[in-house]
């Protein structure tokens, strides 16, 4: 039988495979995005999961919520992805060292 | 009713192989591909916990336009992909023991003292035919989260915009037209009177 701990075990790994994979890739600006989304996916889990265990609407609302702000985000990030390349000719993030940090 | 337990292993198997797939292959448009394969079984799943109307937006949005514009961009940008997987080996071991460590962590948490069991959260009996997602999760978001709501969307607006406006390119040699000095245009710009003698008809 299927239980809450069934989902959130799902979550927890997933979240874990994408923290992975922000250090495997962290030249690649593109996966880096990506890994952020698998993030979100991981909570999101979590957060339907329990509204459907609670019985509780309010869940699945933060989610759509956080699907917003994940969409606005992913828009946002892209085109600073573009101007970048336009600017520079690569996405690779240790040749990003304008600012001297 | 073990349908329910091989569908929600099957999708799970199928999602994690698309999350060990998106942070491991080399080229991205694969990785954006892994990517959609992901949401795809996380859809599922969350159709599983009958949250209908999300598992339909978790494909509609993300994978019809979020992952469409990710395609977009992998292939609008002439990346040039082999220096980009320098180090994938070296930070291998560091990631692994990272990730391992956050998971132990977690898991433990969830499964320690049967927390999330059956006894604490038993799985709720299924709605019935006539409930509707959908209508539920509507009257959620237009009653009780209605300010949240046009926050989010304002912020949507906002990026809409930002990312015009960070795109945008005005090319050198294009003929553009300046609405604000159009507007500001005197009469002197635009007509020139000459003072000429009157001339006598021709063949007269």
């Amino acid at each position: 039988m299927l239980t809450l701990t069934h989902f959130l075990t799902l979550g927890a790994i997933l979240f874990s495979l994408s923290v992975t994979g922000i250090f495997l890739n962290r030249k690649n600006v593109i996966i880096l995005l990506m890994c952020i989304e698998l993030m979100l996916l991981a909570v999101n889990m979590n957060f339907v999961a329990f509204s459907r265990f609670l019985g509780n609407l309010d869940g699945q609302v933060f989610v759509f919520f956080i699907l917003t702000v994940a969409a606005a985000e992913a828009a946002i990030g892209l085109a600073i992805l573009v101007v970048l390349f336009r600017n520079r000719q690569t996405i690779n993030v240790t040749e990003l060292d304008d600012l001297k940090g | 009713m073990p349908i329910y337990e091989i569908v929600f292993y099957a999708f799970s198997l199928v999602m994690l192989a698309g999350a060990v797939g998106v942070i491991t292959v080399r080229n991205p448009v694969y990785a954006a591909l892994c990517l959609v394969l992901t949401f795809f079984s996380a859809s599922a799943i969350w159709m599983l916990l009958e949250a209908e109307f999300l598992a339909i937006i978790l494909i509609v949005v993300y994978v019809g336009a979020v992952m469409v514009l990710f395609l977009f961009v992998v292939m609008m940008l002439d990346i040039n992909v082999a220096p980009l997987k320098e180090g994938f080996i070296r930070y291998l071991p560091v990631g692994i023991l990272v990730a391992a460590l956050m998971a132990a962590e977690l898991l433990v948490l969830i499964w320690s003292k049967g927390r999330f069991e059956a006894g604490a959260y038993p799985l709720p009996a299924p709605n019935p035919e006539e409930y509707s997602n959908t209508k539920a999760v509507g009257e959620w978001l237009f009653t009780n989260y209605l300010l949240a709501f046009e926050v989010a969307g304002v912020i949507l607006l906002v990026a809409i915009i930002a990312a015009v406006a960070l795109t945008l390119r005005h090319r050198a040699g294009g003929h553009r037209q300046n609405p604000s000095h159009q507007v500001r245009v005197e009469r002197d710009e635009r007509v020139r009177l000459v003072k000429m003698k009157p001339e006598p008809r021709q063949g007269s």
